[in-house]
């Protein structure tokens, strides 16, 4: 008899930084239409994790307006605050220690250092430095990054907690382009390894799974999609499906068929 | 005296604290972080930080991102 927990995978949970999460799918705040949307998408994902950015307070406009931490409250989620936007290692540093500030002290962050506007792609120069500068802080880092396994092994030999390589642009929904260097990168690895950025429908966060991933960061595929409430309950699904196909073990691929039922006892020639 | 917060000039009395300029922003009870010339000023030090002419302060909070 197999062991029923196992198969929906909360037998076998994430633990980032030696924090344990029954959930793999980790899910960002921004695009959505507003805050209830934000907070009914979260909520159907289940995801534990949240990402935040971290921006200027608009200084005499609706000082009532409700904040983004009163729907998705510190006390129920894991804040993962993000550096998004940040184009140099001294912005993402800063950015960071804001974000501790604002968060008590809380010291997990997602350091992102990117190169252009266009591709969004991290600059890895900048990376480096800003996650050494943020070690030697104290902060927990989980670092996005391209696909590089040498790289990928570099910022785990620093210390960060979790590295997380982009499938494909952020917000450009193609999926994992480079399975092949997502395995690679997998095979080096002694801390989790998460997919962030690319995913586009539930197969891509599956395929990102089946690959041997430890979760998967998604933000404009479930805030994007026509129902988002929808779309993130699919992709909790799908995360813990392409997770449950991994640990059960595919079967090798073949060139040629194999009947699945007897040949033996035929009863016509 | 006159600092610059979230990059707008703002005109204050001196002697005026870190703690007075959250409550002149309305933001007393908020989750923001404030940053004072490139440092952060924590939370338990926003009663004792004097601001000075010239001051550049940054107060952040958390949107949605990704």
């Amino acid at each position: 008899m197999t062991n029923s927990t196992a198969a929906t995978g909360t037998g076998n949970p994430l633990i980032i930084d030696g924090k344990t999460y029954q959930s793999r799918l980790l899910v960002g705040t921004g695009k959505y239409k507003d805050l209830d949307e934000t907070r009914e998408a979260i909520a159907a994902s289940d995801a534990e994790i949240v990402t935040v950015a971290v921006r200027r307070t608009n200084i005499g406009q609706n000082p009532d307006e409700p904040n983004l931490l009163d729907v998705i409250s510190p006390d129920k989620y894991t804040i993962l605050p993000n550096t998004a936007g940040c184009y140099t290692a001294k912005d993402a540093v800063r950015t960071c220690r804001l974000a501790r500030e604002l968060l008590g002290g809380h010291d997990l962050v997602k350091l992102e250092v990117l190169g252009d506007q266009k591709t969004l792609y991290p600059d890895i120069t900048e990376t480096l430095v800003a996650a050494e500068e943020l070690i030697k802080d104290g902060f927990k880092v989980m670092v996005y990054t391209t696909d590089d396994p040498i790289i990928a092994k570099r910022l785990e030999d620093m210390g960060c907690v979790a590295v997380m390589p982009l499938g494909a642009p952020i917000g450009s929904g193609l999926g994992i382009r480079n399975p092949y260097n997502i395995r690679m990168i997998l095979e080096n690895a002694t801390v989790p390894i998460l997919v962030d950025a690319g995913v586009g429908t539930a197969s891509d966060a599956t395929i990102a799974m089946e690959l041997g991933c430890d979760g998967v960061l998604m933000n404009t595929a479930i805030a994007a999609a026509q129902n988002p409430v929808m779309m993130a309950r699919a992709m909790k699904g799908a995360v813990e499906c392409g997770r449950d196909a991994y640990l059960a073990g595919r079967m090798p691929r073949k060139l040629y068929a194999s009947a699945s039922s007897p040949i033996d006892g035929t009863f016509f020639k | 005296m006159n600092v610059i917060v979230n990059g707008d000039d703002k005109i204050l009395d001196a002697g005026t604290t870190v703690a007075d300029l959250i409550h002149l922003l309305a933001l007393e009870g908020k989750r923001i972080a404030v940053e004072l010339n490139m440092e952060i000023v924590p939370r338990s030090e926003h009663t004792t930080t004097i601001l000075r002419q010239g001051d550049n302060l940054e107060v952040v909070h958390a949107i949605g991102g990704g």
